[in-house]
């Protein structure tokens, strides 16, 4: 009985407002540190790629406003229209190969397999290699194939395409394989035993129990596969370069494996970056794109999921 | 469990006041950035009057130019800071740089296109004690309204490189190449005798991105210079023809016929293979300018014997323009100073004063002549590079000199890439030579045009 009122009269006290009231108006103090990191590092300088997407600028200080003059460039620049379906196509296609790969590849390690533990690392370590590095060790091997037919990455859209989705397979199978895994694992024992139990063929549990349950790891990514396929700038850079061009008749080239990122880097220091503008106004249109697409893919996918 | 995940917690808070505290201090003193090299010198840090930061585009150089600053330091007192972009990155870099409050004082401006992108942060450098030193204005870049706003502190030659003792094995002698038609018959002959030999002709023509500017800039240069000599052309045309381009055409077959490497190969070949290939003998020509000298002529820890001065040379890139047996070195240079008039009086003031001192004391022209070759002043030191032994030979023998006509190229970096590309396609079989022509001529149009609008 003492120990009971001990108790509540502690909680009293936490609760009381001599000790709440100070922390209550203070909370300000605790979250300086973090809030002003953030503002520094990421509020100031999206709203100030926001102001200059507007403005006509070499160096940031001698900005000047034009309004929406970047805008219409870039939405009437051809190679951003193209950048942008090529990054489209790449996109679908890397992210339904990844996502059924890598669970695939998940289903096949849980299976209790001699050496499932080091074939785990062996596929997660190309995700430990930065995409540069990546980039230019897959142009080696694509070109040491492709020169023995007489062509190279560099000379064929279709080539460039599939080096591309090879190359981001490779890298990201692995990352999708751990989340997979552990959403495999995370499965209760039960739900497994009592399909067999009523007879469920291995194919119903598949359908009916494993991926119903799995699909907040199909969320997170489905996520990760999309915005990532649209992101990818490195690995494009150092594999392709945008090569092969298809020179226009106007002498203006269209790069024809250039995907978004990319595209907005080079418009970014095109002419010598005489009109950053245009650039940073890609940027800004890029950005929404993101947004948008996966704020519209993380609803359709949350709808699916089931509770445990 | 919550006891470490509160010791993360408070971890990841101090980080990020650590990282406040950072960012707000580095506005005052200059940050040292991974792709660049940065050291200060040392001084004395009362000094009254300004200091000089350069921004240096050559990282061969930059270990002179920071002992350099370092004895200017000591002697005047005055704080000499040299930062140098990493290779490549100089534009981006100096964009960042010159955002800051700390920007730089002197800055690298070599070319027409940098002089569209950063004339208007030039000053005008005329009556200069620096400018009153030099020996010629002809490496110097004038704006619209006729200032000198940057100055060239030494030139460069480039052409194609010869390793005489393996001409020599071959039966031949470099006398004997006066033209295009004597420099393809050799070249032939040594290619279709390549395995006896043990030797080819030229070194690989690689387009990769370390190697493809020796052909899409100075290759260019060729077709480039002849016609704006024949047009009496003296600054940046909106347009070019292509008269010459049919010679640019000949020049390249024999680069990529006449080589161990042919075909889609050459796509991805690197600067450093072919200059690997000529230096260890498997070539006898390579295409490249007087700055191979050093890592041709001494050990650079790349495994492969020094080649003797002796035995090479630098002979004209012939390609059956009429007349060309008078042709000298393509002479010219992108080295250029300029300085930021956005500076401070004080900062400007001493910068032309460190610069004078450059181009006048014993350390600095010592420096000059060996880092940068010969340089336009008056006190300039005579360099030891057998470059440029050959190319003042030509120009003392009454042969004119080709003249960097590619630093008039629009959006240098733009246009480059499309002739890049359209050659690639032309040399693996996939493209035609039309598409050069194309990237050549309407590819200057719409990069001029781009510039300028």
């Amino acid at each position: 009985m003492q120990k009971t009122t001990k108790r509540k009269r502690d909680h009293s006290t936490l609760n009381s407002t001599l000790i709440r009231r100070p922390i209550r108006r203070h909370f300000w103090i605790f979250l300086l540190p973090t809030f002003s990191a953030f503002c520094i590092g990421f509020l100031y300088p999206f709203l100030q790629g926001i102001y200059l997407s507007f403005c006509n600028f070499k160096t940031i200080k001698k900005a000047v406003f034009v309004g929406f003059d970047n805008y219409a460039k870039a939405l009437s620049d051809s190679t951003f229209l193209h950048a942008f379906w090529f990054t489209a196509l790449f996109t679908v296609v890397t992210m339904l190969l990844i996502n059924v790969l890598a669970f695939l590849v998940a289903l096949a390690l849980t299976r209790g397999i001699k050496g499932s533990n080091v074939f785990r690392t062996v596929f997660f370590m190309p995700n430990l290699i930065g995409g540069i590095v990546l980039g230019y060790i897959w142009s080696m091997i694509f070109d040491g194939i492709l020169s023995r037919y007489g062509t190279s990455i560099l000379l064929d859209t279709k080539l460039g395409f599939w080096g591309l989705v090879i190359l981001l397979l490779w890298q990201q199978i692995g990352y999708m394989m751990i989340i997979y895994i552990s959403g495999l694992q995370a499965i209760p024992e039960e739900y497994m035993e009592a399909a067999k139990i009523d007879g469920a063929t291995k194919w119903q549990t598949l359908w009916k129990i494993t991926i119903p349950n799995m699909m907040p790891s199909f969320t997170i990514c489905t996520f990760l596969t999309l915005t990532n396929g649209f992101k990818l700038y490195d690995q494009n850079l150092a594999l392709t370069a945008g090569r092969p061009f298809v020179l226009q008749s106007d002498g203006s080239t269209l790069k024809t494996t250039e995907m978004l990122a990319l595209n907005i880097v080079n418009a970014f220091n095109a002419s010598g970056g005489k009109n950053r503008g245009v650039g940073q106004a890609k940027a800004v249109m890029f950005f929404i794109l993101v947004a948008v697409i996966s704020i519209i893919q993380l609803r359709a996918t949350r709808n699916k999921e089931v509770q445990q | 469990m919550k006891k470490a995940a509160a010791i993360v917690l408070s971890m990841a808070m101090a980080l990020s006041m650590a990282a406040c505290s950072s960012s707000s201090s580095s506005s005052s003193t200059p940050e040292t950035t991974a792709p660049e090299s940065s050291v200060e010198t040392e001084g004395s840090e009362e000094t009254t009057g300004g200091s000089v930061y350069y921004l240096n585009f050559k990282p061969e150089a930059d270990a002179a130019w920071q002992a350099l600053a370092k004895t200017y330091t000591e002697q005047t007192g005055v704080l000499v800071e040299v930062k140098t972009a990493a290779e490549g990155q100089y534009d981006s870099t100096l964009t960042a740089e010159m955002d800051k409050d700390h920007a730089p004082t002197l800055y690298q401006m070599g070319n027409q296109g940098a002089l569209n992108s950063w004339g208007d942060y030039a000053l005008a450098l005329d009556g200069t004690d620096v400018v009153n030193e030099m020996t010629t204005d002809s490496f110097n870049l004038v704006n619209e309204d006729g200032e000198t706003v940057s100055i060239g502190y030494c030139y460069e030659a480039f052409g194609i490189i010869v390793n005489k003792a393996l001409l020599t094995k071959a039966g031949h002698d470099i006398s004997e190449i006066t033209n295009f038609e004597t420099l393809k018959a050799i070249a032939d002959e040594i290619h279709a005798n390549a395995e006896t030999l043990g030797f080819d002709a030229f070194t690989s023509a690689g387009l990769d991105g370390s190697s493809s500017w020796r052909f899409s800039g100075h290759l260019a240069n060729m077709p480039l210079y002849y016609e704006f000599r024949d047009d009496g052309i003296t600054e940046q045309p909106a347009e070019i023809k292509g008269t010459y381009l049919e010679n640019y055409k000949n020049i390249w077959d024999l680069y990529i016929t006449d080589s161990a490497t042919t075909g889609s190969d050459l796509l991805t070949a690197t600067g450093d293979q072919a200059e690997a290939e000529f230096k260890s003998g498997e070539a006898v020509f390579y295409q490249n300018g007087t700055w191979e000298y050093a890592n041709l002529t001494t050990d650079n820890g790349d495994g492969i014997t020094p080649l003797n001065p002796e035995d090479i040379a630098m002979i004209p890139i012939y390609c059956g323009v009429e007349g060309e047996e008078k042709a000298g070195l393509c002479c010219g240079t992108e080295n250029c100073w300029a300085v930021n008039k956005e500076s401070s009086e004080e900062d400007i003031k001493a910068t032309l004063d460190f610069l004078y001192w450059v181009v006048t004391s014993e350390e600095g022209t010592t420096m000059m002549a060996e880092q940068f070759g010969p340089c336009p002043f008056k006190n300039a030191k005579e360099p030891e590079n057998v470059f440029f032994q050959d190319a003042n030979a030509y120009t003392a023998a009454g042969n004119y000199v080709v003249t960097w006509a590619f630093n008039y190229t629009p959006a240098v970096d733009d246009w480059r890439a499309g002739v890049v590309d359209a050659l690639g396609q032309y040399t693996a079989g996939t493209g035609e030579w039309s598409a050069v022509e194309t990237a050549f001529v309407q590819g200057w149009a719409l990069q001029y045009a781009n510039e300028n609008q």
